[in-house]
C-alpha cells in the first residue's frame, strides 16, 4: 500500500540579507494510514517549515521544490490550487506550533471552529456547533458551550491549544500535521489529548505527522521517528529501534540530555551538546553536525553516506554502527560512575 | 516572622474575570485565582505546576503587577508593588512570558528588542549595549547572526530564547518565568536550565517558575507548589514532594509523566470527564468530582491546609481523625 502522504526530496529556501537560506535540504518522509511519524531535532533545524511546506503555507518569500510531494495520490506541488485548497483543513489539518497564526483574534472561537467545517462540509450550522461543543469536551474543556463565546485572549495557553486541537479535528482529517501540539499542556491534559488521538487514529486510520521536543510522548505514541538536523534527515528509524539503539551522534547526544528522575543528580549541570548549529546560508560542506561531534575525522568533511542499519532504520554518518556500540558501553559506564 | 520580608509574597489574591455577559444572557464571574497565599525567599526557585487553565499566567501577571487582582495583595521585599514606580519595578522583577510570539515587537531587530530594558533605564551606553547583548545572545544560544533578524525569521524555540536573554539582560533580583523552555528542544533546555542554575547560584537571583514539565520542575526548583481550579493544594520541599506526593491531583500529575520509554503506552489516572469549570467551582474540594479517594465531606468542607515541617497540603484525606 502507498503511503497517504509522501515527501520526497523537499528543499525550501528562502531570501535574507545576509544571502539564500536553505533551510529544508532534501527531506523525504512519508507517513501511511493509521501511522504516527514523529519528527525531533534541533530548536532551528527546519521541521516547522518543513510542515508548513507539506501543507503550502509557507511565508510569501521562501520556495518550495520537491522532487514528489503528494496527498493520496494528489500532487501537492503541481496540482491545482482549488484542489489543494480544498484538501487543506478538511482532509489534511494542521495544528500550529504558533495557536495565533490559525487563530484569529477579532472572532469568537465558536465562529471559527464553525466556520471550519462550513467551509469544507454540507451541514448546518447547529450540527456544526455541535460537533464544536463535543470536539472541545473531548479536549477537556468543561462548559464547552460558554467557551464558544469566548475570543482567544480570554483563553489561558493551553486552552488554546487545545481549541486548535479540536479545530484540526472539526472536518475528521485523514491527515493531521501537529507541529508541538502539547507544549502548553500539563500532564495530564497532554495524556487526555494523546488517548485521543490515538483512539481517533484508531477508528479512522488517521495518518498524524507529529513534531515534539518531548521525547517522552515520542516514545509513547510513535510508530516511526525522524531526526533533524540543520535541514536534514539525519536518522530514522521503528521508535524502539532508534530509542534503543541511537546511532547518528545527535540523536545520541539528544537523547543524553533529558534529565531522568532518580538518576540525574538534582541540581547538577544538564547535559547540552556544547557549539551551535552551522548556518543555513548557501552550501554546507559534509556533515553538518561534525562541528560538535565527539566522533568528528576526516571522512565527515567528504560526501555522507546514508547506513542502513536495520529494518527501516538509517543514519546518515560516516562511522559504522559498531563504533557506536563500543561507545555506548563506555558512555553507559561513565553515567553510572557520575 | 523575624528578618528580611520576602523578596516577593501574596496575601490572599483572588481574580475574577466577568465572561460570557451577551445580549440576552447575564455576565459571570469566572474565578482564576481563588485565595492564594505564596511566598518566595530569596535566592530560591518555586515552582509552580498545575492544570491547563488553572490560574498561573493569571497569577504571575498579578505578581508582575500587571494585573490588578480584585482581592488581596502582593508585597515586593515587603512594598506593596502598586507603590512601586514601572521603572522600579522593571529593575527589581522580569517576566518571561509563556507566549514569546506576541511579546515580541515584530518591528525590532532581535538584538534591538533583548537590548531595549537597557536603553530604557539608561544602565548602558550603545557599545556597554551591544556588548551585554552579544553576552546575552551567546548565554541563551542564539547565533550572533540573528542579532538582525526581525521575531518572524525566528523559529518558535529561537524566539523563547530572546525572551529569556531580554528578561536576564538586566540581572533582575527576581524573574518570574511562565514556560520558559516548552518550546525548546532538550539540548537547548539544558543549557537555559543551567545557566538559570549558575545566576541563581551566583547572583543570587529568585525565580518563580512555571512549567509544565515535572522533570524540569524537579530538576531545578527548590520548592514546589501544586495549583488546582485557582487555588494552591499543595506546596512542599521538591525532593519531598516527588518521593510522597499528598495531594491526589499531585500523584495523577505525577504518573502522567512521559517517561522516554517506547511501548509504554499512555497512563490513564481515570481523572474523568469532570473538567473544572471557572465558573461554577464546585463546593467543598476543587478536585472532588474527579477524586477516587473522595470522602463524604469533600463535597461540602473546604479542606485547610495541613501543614508538617513548613509543608501544606489541603485535602480532607490528611485530616488528623476521620470522622466520616
Ligand atoms: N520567514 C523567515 N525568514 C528567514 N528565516 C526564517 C524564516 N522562517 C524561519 N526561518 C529560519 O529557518 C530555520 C528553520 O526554522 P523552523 O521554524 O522550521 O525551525 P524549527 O525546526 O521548527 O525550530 P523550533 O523547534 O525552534 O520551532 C530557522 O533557523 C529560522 O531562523
Ligand atoms: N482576559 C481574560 N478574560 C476572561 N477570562 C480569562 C482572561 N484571561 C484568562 N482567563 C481565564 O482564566 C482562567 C485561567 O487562565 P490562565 O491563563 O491564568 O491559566 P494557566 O494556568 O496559565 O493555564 P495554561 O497552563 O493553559 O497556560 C482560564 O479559564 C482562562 O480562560
Ligand atoms: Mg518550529
Ligand atoms: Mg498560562
Amino acid at each position: 500500500m502507498t503511503a497517504l502522504l509522501e515527501v520526497d526530496d523537499l528543499h525550501v529556501r528562502i531570501p535574507t540579507p545576509a544571502g539564500e537560506l536553505h533551510a529544508v535540504r532534501g527531506i523525504s518522509l512519508s507517513v501511511r494510514r493509521g501511522e504516527t511519524l514523529c519528527i525531533v531535532g534541533e530548536s532551528g533545524c527546519g521541521k516547522s517549515l518543513t510542515s508548513l511546506a507539506i501543507m503550502g503555507l509557507l511565508p510569501r518569500e521562501a520556495r518550495r521544490s520537491a522532487a514528489r510531494l503528494a496527498f493520496d495520490g494528489v500532487d501537492l506541488a503541481g496540482g491545482s490550487r482549488r484542489a489543494i485548497a480544498g484538501l487543506r483543513g478538511n482532509r489534511m489539518a494542521m495544528i500550529f506550533q504558533d495557536p495565533m497564526t490559525s487563530l484569529n483574534p477579532a472572532f469568537t472561537i465558536g465562529d471559527q471552529l464553525v466556520e471550519t467545517m462550513l467551509a469544507h462540509r454540507k451541514v448546518g450550522r447547529a450540527a456544526a456547533v455541535d460537533r464544536a461543543v463535543h470536539l472541545l469536551e473531548r479536549v477537556g474543556i468543561a462548559a464547552a458551550a460558554a467557551r464558544l463565546g469566548q475570543y482567544p485572549h480570554q483563553l489561558s495557553g493551553g486552552l488554546r491549544q487545545r481549541v486548535m486541537i479540536a479545530m484540526a479535528l472539526m472536518c475528521g482529517p485523514d491527515l493531521i500535521i501537529a507541529d508541538e501540539p502539547t507544549t502548553a499542556l500539563d500532564v495530564t491534559i497532554q495524556a487526555q489529548i494523546l488517548r485521543l488521538l490515538r483512539d481517533l487514529q484508531a477508528e479512522l486510520g488517521i495518518a498524524i505527522l507529529l513534531i515534539t521536543h518531548d521525547l517522552g510522548v515520542v516514545a509513547r505514541v510513535a510508530d516511526r521517528i525522524g531526526v533533524m538536523y540543520a535541514g536534514e534527515m539525519v536518522e530514522e528509524g521503528a521508535v524502539g529501534a532508534v530509542f534503543e539503539r541511537p546511532s547518528h551522534p545527535y540523536t545520541r547526544a539528544l537523547l543524553g540530555c533529558i534529565p531522568i528522575p532518580g538518576r540525574t543528580p538534582r541540581r547538577s549541570p544538564l547535559g547540552a551538546i556544547p557549539g551551535i548549529v552551522p548556518s543555513l546560508v548557501g552550501t554546507i560542506q559534509g556533515c553538518a553536525f561534525a562541528g560538535r561531534c565527539t566522533h568528528a575525522h576526516e571522512a565527515c568533511a567528504g560526501t555522507i553516506p546514508v547506513r542502513t542499519l536495520g529494518a527501516g532504520h538509517r543514519s546518515r554518518c560516516t562511522l559504522a554502527p559498531d563504533t557506536f556500540e563500543a561507545a555506548a558501553r563506555t558512555a553507559s559506564l561513565g553515567a553510572i560512575g557520575r | 516572622m523575624s528578618g528580611e520580608p520576602p523578596v516577593l509574597e501574596a496575601r490572599g489574591v483572588s481574580h475574577a474575570f466577568s465572561v460570557g455577559g451577551g445580549l440576552f444572557r447575564p455576565a459571570k464571574a469566572l474565578k482564576a485565582v481563588d485565595g492564594i497565599d505564596l511566598t518566595l525567599r530569596k535566592g530560591e526557585i518555586l515552582g509552580l505546576v498545575g492544570e491547563s487553565g488553572c490560574g498561573k499566567t493569571t497569577f504571575a501577571r498579578i505578581l508582575l503587577g500587571l494585573q490588578q487582582p480584585s482581592a488581596g495583595e502582593i508585597l515586593v521585599n515587603g512594598v506593596p508593588v502598586g507603590s512601586l514606580s514601572v521603572a522600579e519595578r522593571a529593575r527589581r522583577i522580569q517576566p518571561v512570558f509563556q507566549d514569546p510570539y506576541s511579546s515580541l515587537n515584530p518591528q525590532k531587530a532581535i538584538g534591538a528588542i533583548i537590548g531595549q530594558p537597557l536603553r530604557v533605564h539608561r544602565l548602558a551606553d550603545r557599545a556597554g549595549t551591544r556588548r551585554a547583548v552579544a553576552e546575552m545572545m551567546d548565554l541563551v544560544g542564539l547565533p550572533a547572526r540573528l542579532a538582525e533578524a526581525r521575531p518572524s525569521q525566528l523559529s518558535g524555540g529561537q524566539r523563547q530564547r530572546v525572551a529569556i536573554a531580554r528578561a536576564l539582560i538586566m540581572r533582575p533580583p527576581i524573574v518570574i518565568c511562565d514556560e520558559p523552555t516548552s518550546a525548546l528542544d532538550v539540548s537547548v533546555q539544558s543549557q537555559i536550565l543551567n545557566l538559570l542554575l549558575s545566576l541563581q547560584s551566583e547572583l543570587g537571583l529568585t525565580y518563580l517558575l512555571i512549567s509544565h514539565n515535572m522533570a524540569v520542575v524537579e530538576h531545578v526548583a527548590n520548592r514546589v507548589a501544586v495549583m488546582y481550579l485557582g487555588r494552591i493544594v499543595e506546596e512542599a520541599e521538591t525532593s519531598r514532594l516527588f518521593a510522597a506526593p499528598g495531594h491526589p491531583y499531585t500523584r495523577a500529575l505525577m504518573a502522567s509523566v512521559l517517561t522516554p520509554e517506547p511501548g509504554r503506552g499512555i497512563p490513564d489516572m481515570h481523572l474523568g470527564g469532570g473538567f473544572p469549570d471557572p465558573t461554577e467551582r464546585p463546593a467543598g474540594c476543587g478536585f472532588h468530582p474527579r477524586c477516587e479517594m473522595r470522602l463524604p465531606r469533600c463535597a461540602s468542607v473546604v479542606p485547610p491546609f495541613h501543614q508538617v515541617d513548613g509543608d501544606r497540603v489541603a485535602c480532607h484525606l490528611h485530616d488528623p481523625i476521620s470522622t466520616d
